[in-house]
C-alpha cells in the first residue's frame, strides 16, 4: 500500500496537498483498494462551498459506496473531469488522480489532519 | 400433531424425526425463549379452513355484490383492452414465482424482460434511461420530486401545477410534508398550467424543480412551449407526468425538454382491478441517471463472452446506502413490467397509435353527442385525447346513480357541475349512443 | 433445449403485427383536432412482431428463470413459500378485475367487503386495532408506518421528536425509510447474537426520539427475549415501537406483535401470506396500528357502517395518501384466499412448522458450516461460511455452487455481523424430503470444498450464463436496446 510523505490525511481516507491557497483533494491508495473497482465518482460542482468534515461527494464500486468527506473548507475551483469518463483511474493511481481542488478559507485546518506516519498507523489497525 | 393443511406437508412422523434431530421434545420447546405472556392463547376471529369449492363459492358471492359496469370514466384508471396472450404468459410460474433477480445466472428471464421494458419506456418517453418500474404513477411522481430536490443539493422548493391529477397530487403532498420539501401548488388557468405564474416563481432562484402533467386532470393536452428553457435557466429540473399509452401519439416529455418523465403504466392494457396492481414508470436524462431511485437492469457479458443482463448501479440503493440511498424503494412492480413489455410487444407502434386513434375518435364522438344535447358545455375549449371535462346543469350525483342502475359508470364528478368522461377503444358506437340516451332521460 | 438469446426488438420486421382492433366507426378524426406541435414528432422504435413471436419469445425467456415451482429457495429473510394456484385464479375473477377504483362504493360492495375482511383478519393475526392495505410493498409499508409515527407526535404538538432508533443489524431499508419520512436515524448496537443491547439503548432514549424500529425475531432468527422491557423503556420515554414484519412468519399462529407492545407494524403479504414475489413485485405492505393511532392511517379508508354497508372515508386526521387508489388490490385477493384456505386452526401451524424446518436444517449442517449463534432459532438462522476456512472457498462460492445443484442460493453477506454470512430460511411449505435433499447437497459442497475446491470456486458451471461482468455494467451502463445497438 502506497502512502506519500509531505501531504496530509483525514481519518476518513482522503488526502490533501496544499499549494498556496489551493488544496488538492483525493482518496488514498488504501481507500481505493478497500473499495475495489471504482465505477463512479460523484463529484461536487465548481463553485460549491465545501466544509471540513462534511461530505462533498461519493465513490462507488459495484457493491459498495463510500461518502467523501472534505478535509478542508472553501470553494471548489476545479474538479477532475477525467474521472467522469474513467473513474478507474483512481484504482490505477489514487494520488495522481485527484478529485477536486479547493480554494481554502482556513489553511490552519490542515494542522488538524494526520501526517503520513500517523495515517499509516490507522491503516494498519 | 399433524398439520392437515394442503400447504403444510408435515406428517406426525416427520415432526417426530425432525424434533429428534434437533434434540427438542416438542415444538413448544422451540418457543421456550419467548415470554409466556406474549404467546397467543386465544382464538382468532376468522373463519375455519375452506376447501377450494367453498372458497370459490365465497368469492363468487362477494363478486355478486359488485356491479359490472360499462366504464365511461378514467381519472388515472382506464378501461383499455388486455390482449389474451398477456394473462397466459404472466401465468407462467417461472415468472411469477421467481424472486428478485439477485442471482443473475438463474434469473435471465426476469432480467431480460426488464431490459426490454426499460427500452420500451425510453422509446415511449424519449428519455435516455428508465428504471425497472415503481409502485404506481403517484408514488413515482413523489419519488421524482425527492429526486429533483436531491439533485439540487441545497434547494428545497418544488412547484407543482394544480392541473396534475388530484390523486397524484395528494400522494406528492404527503411525501413532501414528511420529507420536508417545500411544495408549492401553482394554481392553473383555464384548465391548464399557468406558465406565467410558474415563471415568476422561478425568478427567486430557490426552486429545485417543477412538476406538470399532460394530459392533465381534465384530460387536456397541455402546451408546454418554452417551459423547459425557463426552468433550466433557473437551474431547476422539470418533471412531466404523462400517460404512456398516449405517448405513442402525443409530444413526448423528451421533446418538451423534461428531465424526468413519470406516470402510470395502467393505460397499457392493465385490468382495472379496483386500483392495482398497476405500475409507475420513471425515466430520466443521462445526466440524472445515477440520481434515479429504484432498480435498473443493464446489459453485460458473462465469463464466456455471452450477452447477459444484470442488476446494475446498485450502489445507489437502500441495501447498500442505507439512510444515504436515493430512496427506500426495494422492489419494482416486476410482473407488471412484464405486463407492459408483452403488451407493447404485441401492439407495436402501429397498434398503440390505433388504440389512441380509436379512443380519441370515440371520445370526440361522445363529446359531440353530449354538446348536441344542449345540457353540456365545454368550459375550457382545449385539445384532448381520450378524456375530457364538460360542464352541466344536471345533478351529477343523481345522474351517475341512474347510469349505474342501467349498467354504466358515468363520468367523474369533479364538483361545480364539472364531469370528466373517458372513452377507450373498448367502447362501441352503440354503447356511446345508449349512454347518451340514458343521460338524456334525465 | 437450444440456447435462445434474442431480444424482442431483434425479432422485429416492418409491417408485422400482433394485434387486431375493431374498425373505426365514429366518423370523426379526433387527433386532427390536436395542434400538430402537441403531437409526437418522431415515431417510437417498438417491435413489430406476430402474436406467435411474442408467445414463443417470452416462453423461451421464462425457461431462463428459477421460481418456487422450479425448486427450493433457502433464501433468508425472504420467506419464499409456495404460492397456491387457486389464489391466482381468484385474483383474475372478472367480478373484481373489471372494477374501476373510482366506482361508486354502492356498486363495489364486494370488493370493499374483501378489503375490510382482510384488514380485519390481519388485525386478528397480528394483534392490532386496524390495518390499512394501501401500501404497495414492505418498504412502502415501513414508510407509511413511520409517517403514522410522526403524525402521532405532531398531532400532540410534540415537535422535537425527529429521531428514530434503528439497530445496526437492521436491513438497509429501515434507515432509508426513516430518511424518506424525514426522521434522523440513531443506531443502537447489537449484541453478538444480534439482539438489542438494553444498556446501549437506555442513554439513547430522550424527548427527541419518535420511536424504535425492530424486527423480532431479529435478523439472526433469534427472538428478542427482552422485548417487554424494551417496550416499557421506549413507551416511558414517549416513543412508539415499530415492528418490521419481514420476520413475522415464525410468529404467525403463535405470537402477535401487538401483544409484545408494538404500536405499528407492516406485513409483507408476499412473504407471510403466500402471494408471489413476481420476480420483484408487485408486493403489498399493509400497516397495522394500535387503537390510539387508527385515525392517522392513510386515505382512502375502507369503513363499515352500522347497517353493514361499506364506504370509503377520507379522514381529516389521516397522514395523507400513499397511493392513488386502494393499493395492490389483486395481491390482497390472493392473501385473503390464503388465509381462508388455512382457516383459524390451520394458520396456527405456519410459524411452528417454519421454525421446525429452520432448526432441522441448522442442526443437520452445523458440523460442516460454522454456526456462530447456538440455540433454537425461529424461521431462519445464519452460518458464518464453511467451518473449514483453510480451503479458501467463500460463502459466495458455496451459493453459486448450489445453483449447479438446482437450488436457489441462500441470502449471503447479510447480516453484516459476520464476514461470511449465509442466511437460510426454509418456510413451512417445504417437506422433510426437500430439506433432506438440500442438506445432502450442502454436505456435498462442503466435501467438494475440501477435496476439489476449484470446482466450487468456478461455480456456477451448468447455468445458462456464468459469472457476469458487473464492473463494466456499472461503469458504462447500457440500459436499453438503443444503447446496446450503438455500443
Amino acid at each position: 500500500m502506497k502512502i506519500i510523505e509531505n501531504i496530509r490525511y483525514a481519518e476518513s481516507h482522503e488526502w490533501v496537498s496544499l499549494d498556496g491557497e489551493i488544496a488538492t483533494v483525493g482518496i488514498t491508495d488504501y481507500a481505493q483498494h478497500a473499495l475495489g473497482d471504482i465505477v463512479y465518482v460523484d463529484m461536487p460542482e465548481v463553485g460549491d462551498e465545501v466544509t471540513a468534515g462534511e461530505d462533498f461527494g461519493a465513490v462507488e464500486s459495484v457493491k459498495a459506496a463510500s461518502d467523501l468527506y472534505s478535509p478542508v473548507s472553501g470553494e471548489v475551483v476545479e474538479i477532475n473531469e477525467a474521472l467522469e469518463e474513467e473513474p478507474g483511474l483512481i484504482n490505477q493511481d489514487a494520488f495522481a488522480n485527484w478529485i477536486m481542488k479547493v480554494k481554502v478559507s482556513d489553511p490552519s485546518e490542515l494542522e488538524d489532519l494526520l501526517d503520513a506516519e500517523a495515517y499509516a498507523k490507522i491503516c494498519e489497525e | 400433531m399433524s398439520c392437515s393443511s394442503r400447504y403444510i406437508p408435515h406428517t406426525e412422523d416427520d415432526i417426530k424425526v425432525m424434533l429428534e434431530r434437533i434434540g427438542a421434545k416438542s415444538i413448544d420447546d422451540l418457543y421456550a425463549d419467548i415470554p409466556s405472556e406474549v404467546i397467543f392463547k386465544g382464538e382468532y376471529d376468522i373463519p375455519s379452513a375452506m376447501s377450494e369449492i367453498e372458497l370459490r363459492n365465497h368469492l363468487k358471492s362477494l363478486g355478486e355484490k359488485n356491479s359490472q359496469l360499462t366504464v365511461f370514466a378514467g381519472g388515472g384508471a382506464y378501461d383499455h383492452y388486455s390482449p389474451s396472450v398477456i394473462s397466459h404468459l404472466l401465468a407462467r410460474s417461472e415468472f411469477y414465482t421467481a424472486y428478485t433477480p439477485y442471482q443473475p445466472e438463474i434469473s435471465q428471464g426476469t432480467l431480460q424482460y426488464i431490459f426490454e421494458y426499460q427500452s420500451m419506456i425510453c422509446e415511449l418517453t424519449g428519455m435516455d434511461a428508465s428504471n425497472a418500474s415503481m409502485y404506481d404513477g403517484a408514488t413515482a411522481t413523489a419519488e421524482a420530486m425527492m429526486m429533483m430536490v436531491a439533485a439540487a443539493k441545497k434547494k428545497n422548493r418544488v412547484l407543482m401545477s394544480d392541473t396534475v391529477s388530484p390523486r397524484v397530487a395528494e400522494v406528492v403532498k404527503t411525501y413532501a410534508k414528511f420529507h420536508g420539501v417545500d411544495l408549492c401548488v401553482v394554481e392553473g388557468k383555464g384548465g391548464v398550467s399557468d406558465l406565467d405564474s410558474i415563471y415568476s416563481q422561478l425568478e427567486a432562484g430557490d426552486v429545485a424543480g417543477v412538476i406538470v402533467a399532460s394530459p392533465n386532470r381534465y384530460g387536456i393536452v397541455e402546451d408546454f412551449s418554452g417551459l423547459s428553457d425557463r426552468v433550466h435557466a433557473a437551474k431547476a429540473l422539470l418533471t412531466m407526468y404523462s400517460d404512456p399509452s398516449a405517448l405513442a401519439v402525443l409530444r413526448t416529455p423528451a421533446e418538451w425538454g423534461a428531465d424526468i418523465a413519470c406516470g402510470d403504466g395502467q393505460s397499457l392494457g392493465m385490468p382495472l382491478l379496483f386500483g392495482g396492481p398497476y405500475l409507475g414508470f420513471m425515466a430520466c436524462s443521462k445526466a440524472l441517471l445515477r440520481k434515479m431511485p429504484g432498480r435498473v437492469v443493464g446489459a453485460t457479458k458473462d465469463a464466456d463472452g455471452k450477452r447477459a443482463f444484470v442488476l446494475t448501479l446498485q450502489a445507489r440503493e437502500q441495501h447498500i446506502r442505507r439512510e444515504k440511498a436515493t430512496s427506500n424503494i426495494c422492489s419494482n412492480q416486476s410482473l407488471m413490467a412484464l405486463y407492459v413489455t408483452v403488451y407493447v410487444a404485441l401492439m407495436g407502434k402501429n397498434g398503440l397509435k390505433e388504440v389512441n386513434r380509436l379512443s380519441c375518435d370515440g371520445a370526440h364522438y361522445l363529446y359531440d353527442s353530449l354538446l348536441a344535447t344542449g345540457r353540456f358545455s365545454d368550459p375550457f375549449g382545449k385539445p384532448f385525447l381520450k378524456e375530457f371535462t364538460l360542464k352541466t346543469d344536471i345533478d351529477v350525483k343523481a345522474l351517475n346513480r341512474r347510469l349505474s342502475d342501467k349498467g354504466f359508470m358515468g363520468g367523474l364528478d369533479l364538483g361545480d357541475g364539472l364531469v370528466e368522461f373517458a372513452v377507450t377503444e373498448k367502447r362501441t358506437r352503440e354503447e356511446i349512443d345508449q349512454f347518451v340516451k340514458v343521460i338524456m332521460e334525465a | 433445449m437450444k440456447h435462445y438469446d434474442k431480444l424482442i426488438f431483434e425479432l422485429s420486421r416492418p409491417g408485422r403485427k400482433g394485434y387486431q382492433l375493431p374498425a373505426d366507426s365514429f366518423g370523426v378524426d379526433g387527433i386532427k383536432s390536436i395542434p400538430s406541435d402537441l403531437l409526437r414528432q418522431s415515431d417510437p422504435e417498438l417491435p413489430e412482431v406476430s402474436e406467435l413471436d411474442v408467445v414463443r419469445h417470452y416462453t423461451n425467456l421464462s425457461s431462463k428463470n428459477f421460481g418456487v415451482d422450479t425448486g427450493f429457495y433457502p433464501l433468508g429473510s425472504c420467506t419464499m413459500k409456495y404460492n397456491p394456484k387457486i389464489n391466482e385464479e381468484i385474483a383474475a375473477l372478472p367480478e373484481f378485475s373489471a372494477l374501476h377504483p373510482l366506482q361508486d362504493p354502492e356498486t363495489a360492495q364486494g370488493a370493499l367487503e374483501l378489503y375490510w375482511n382482510l384488514q380485519n383478519a390481519l388485525a386478528q393475526l397480528a394483534g392490532f386495532a386496524e390495518f390499512t392495505l394501501n401500501p404497495f410493498a414492505g418498504a412502502h409499508g415501513e414508510l407509511t408506518g413511520l409517517m403514522v409515527m410522526r403524525s402521532y407526535h405532531m398531532a400532540r404538538g410534540d415537535k422535537k421528536r425527529t429521531k428514530v432508533i434503528v439497530p445496526d443489524s437492521a436491513h438497509g431499508t429501515n434507515p432509508a425509510s426513516a430518511m424518506v419520512s424525514g426522521l434522523q436515524v440513531v443506531e443502537v448496537k447489537s449484541r453478538p447474537n444480534g439482539s438489542i443491547d438494553i444498556e446501549d439503548l437506555k442513554p439513547l432514549l430522550s424527548d427527541e426520539i419518535a420511536g424504535i424500529m425492530m424486527t423480532n425475531p431479529n435478523t439472526l432468527g433469534m427472538f428478542e427475549t427482552e422485548i417487554l422491557e424494551i417496550a416499557k423503556l421506549v413507551h416511558e420515554a414517549g416513543g412508539l415501537l415499530y415492528y418490521d414484519g419481514a420476520n413475522f412468519n415464525p410468529l404467525l399462529g403463535k405470537v402477535r406483535p401487538g401483544d409484545m407492545g408494538f404500536d405499528i407494524m407492516h406485513i409483507n403479504l408476499h412473504k407471510t401470506f403466500s402471494t408471489p414475489h413476481g420476480g420483484g413485485g408487485p408486493g403489498s405492505g399493509p400497516v397495522g396500528v394500535a387503537a390510539h393511532l387508527v385515525d392517522f392511517l392513510p386515505n382512502p379508508h375502507v369503513k363499515k357502517d352500522e347497517n353493514g354497508k361499506f364506504y370509503v372515508d377520507f379522514g381529516k386526521d389521516a397522514l395523507g395518501s400513499v397511493s392513488a387508489f386502494f393499493g395492490n388490490f389483486g395481491v390482497m385477493m390472493k392473501a385473503y384466499a390464503y388465509i381462508l384456505s388455512l382457516g383459524k386452526e390451520g394458520i396456527r401451524n405456519v410459524g411452528p412448522m417454519a421454525t421446525l424446518n429452520a432448526n432441522y436444517i441448522k442442526e443437520s449442517l452445523k458440523d460442516d458450516y460454522l454456526l456462530p449463534i447456538a440455540g433454537a432459532c425461529k424461521h431462519e438462522f445464519v452460518f458464518d461460511g464453511l467451518k473449514d476456512k483453510s480451503t479458501g472457498v467463500t460463502t459466495l462460492n458455496v451459493a453459486k455452487r448450489l445453483l449447479d445443484y438446482g437450488f436457489h442460493a441462500p441470502t449471503i453477506y447479510f447480516p453484516l455481523l459476520f464476514h461470511e454470512s449465509m442466511m437460510i430460511e426454509p418456510t413451512e411449505t417445504e417437506s422433510l424430503e426437500t430439506l433432506d435433499e438440500f442438506i445432502d447437497v450442502m454436505h456435498k459442497v462442503a466435501k467438494e470444498a475440501r477435496e476439489t475446491p476449484d470446482v466450487v470456486k468456478d461455480a456456477p458451471l451448468s447455468t445458462i450464463v456464468r459469472k457476469l461482468d458487473e464492473t463494466t455494467a456499472a461503469k458504462n451502463p447500457i440500459l436499453n436496446y438503443k444503447a446496446l445497438k450503438n455500443a
